[in-house]
């Protein structure tokens, strides 16, 4: 469904990243975004290190070399 | 009588196995995930299984091979459906096999309130754009969920044009033409929980389940937020029934060939959602809503504070063995139409739905 480490893609921007990840993953865009393609709500984005919230992070402008962490937001249960 | 169960809780998915009241865990699938909604199709023995991630969204699984594997499908989509904000699914709350259909159509139930069809076993969907485009949709609200859900799905097995389906709160609808057009149909019904104005307001009412006997379509059964209602005009006309102790409840099963025999689970209403005075007991007619007797033999006789939600009581297609589970986690099965039940497990996760198969 994922890959298992690290990937590495050429990408100007997170969305574009997701999308081609998910060449090989054709299930993974869904677990991120939903079906307009909007950041899921529970999501966390974090770019270098940096949390980026909601929508803006799709849209950031990366650098050539940039970590991007994706991560599910806590919650209980 | 069948022998297998299938049970879709908070938790994972679990299959148990066995004969009279004597069932085992055999299997256990998506354990840690949420299983919102379970079919096995009885077409092809396809398992699918629905699940609600809550951070990654909804999700559908399909297993080919009885349980041994599953694969990842496609779930229902609000794609290209516009609005303000655009709907996105939530959750799958229903699946059912359309017994009719050439092809091996299937349809779900979701929350916000939309039906979907697939003839490609889950590869791709279709929102059903005749009953989302209803002007009276704009009515619905949610029930239980902030947005208005989807949870019955009953075909005339004389007539594969035929539908019902029930919303919270939404309604119940009926379709002539295999969903090509609806029409809600609740006369009789009335909602409590409304000012006086608007207690028949179709598009309003709150079905919590919509059941059909099998062997006389033409008679469903209704567990409403305020009552139970009952059909003998395949949905057209509705009678209200009372229940003691309770006519709330969320869950109805209706035998398979006799259409005067039903079960329920009542809790109290409104705000507080247990079993009458802390007993968690489950009622029975045998003749149409006439009287009711009260199923103790085998559940707790100390206190139970047990739920039961709409898919959580199954009966199977020879109308004698029963299974209902609970939010507690506490699972009973009867081999006898309820005279008699056995706590299978009391400490299961909060189970959604159970289903025969």
């Amino acid at each position: 469904m994922a890959p298992a480490g690290t990937v590495e893609v050429a990408a100007a921007r997170l969305l574009e990243a997701i999308d081609a990840i998910g060449q090989d993953y054709p299930h993974l865009a869904a677990y991120v975004l939903d079906e307009h393609r909007r950041l899921r709500k529970h999501v966390a984005v974090f770019v270098d290190g940096r949390l980026i919230r909601g929508q803006a992070a799709l849209d950031l402008v990366l650098a050539p070399e940039t970590d991007i962490y994706v991560m599910q937001a806590l919650s209980g249960g | 009588m069948r022998d297998r169960l299938l049970v879709a809780t908070r938790k994972g998915l679990f299959e148990l196995r066995g004969a009279g009241r004597d069932l085992k865990i055999t299997g256990r699938w998506f354990l840690g995930e949420p299983v919102t909604a379970v079919l096995r199709d009885p077409r092809d023995g396809a398992l699918y299984a629905a699940l609600d991630l809550g951070h990654f969204g909804a999700k559908l699984h399909r297993s080919d091979d009885d349980g041994a594997s599953w694969r990842e499908v496609t779930v229902p989509s609000y794609a290209g459906v516009p609005g303000d904000p655009p709907p996105a699914l939530s959750m799958i709350w229903v699946l059912e096999a359309d017994p009719n259909a050439p092809g091996g159509r299937m349809w779900a139930g979701v929350i916000p309130g939309g039906l979907f069809s697939s003839s490609d076993k889950a590869e791709s969907w279709t929102l059903n754009r005749a009953l989302w485009d209803n002007p009276l949709r704009a009515d619905w609200f949610g029930g239980g969920f902030d947005q208005p859900g989807l949870h019955s799905i009953s075909f005339d097995p004389r007539d594969a044009r035929k539908v019902a389906v029930g919303v919270s709160c939404g309604g119940a609808w009926l379709s002539d033409d295999a969903g090509k057009s609806w029409r809600v149909s609740t006369e009789g019904m009335w909602a409590a929980y409304l000012p006086p104005e608007e207690r028949e307001n179709p598009a309003t009412q709150d079905p919590h389940r919509i059941v059909r006997c099998a062997a006389a379509p033409d008679v469903l059964w209704t567990q409403h937020h305020n009552g139970v209602f009952r059909s003998v005009d395949g949905g057209q006309t509705w009678r209200e029934i009372a229940i003691a102790p309770s006519s709330f409840g969320f869950a109805v099963a209706v035998h398979p060939t006799d259409p005067d025999t039903a079960w329920f689970a009542p809790a109290i209403s409104d705000q507080q959602r247990y079993p009458v005075e802390g007993r968690f007991i489950l009622t029975r007619t045998r003749d149409g809503g006439a009287t009711f007797e009260r199923l103790t033999a085998g559940l707790p006789d100390h206190e139970s504070y047990d739920l039961v939600y709409r898919h959580g009581l199954d009966v199977d297609d020879t109308g004698a063995r029963l299974a209902v589970g609970s939010t507690t986690g506490s699972l009973w099965v009867s081999d006898d139409a309820g005279d008699r039940w056995a706590c299978v497990n009391a400490n299961l996760p909060p189970i959604h739905a159970v289903r025969w198969m």
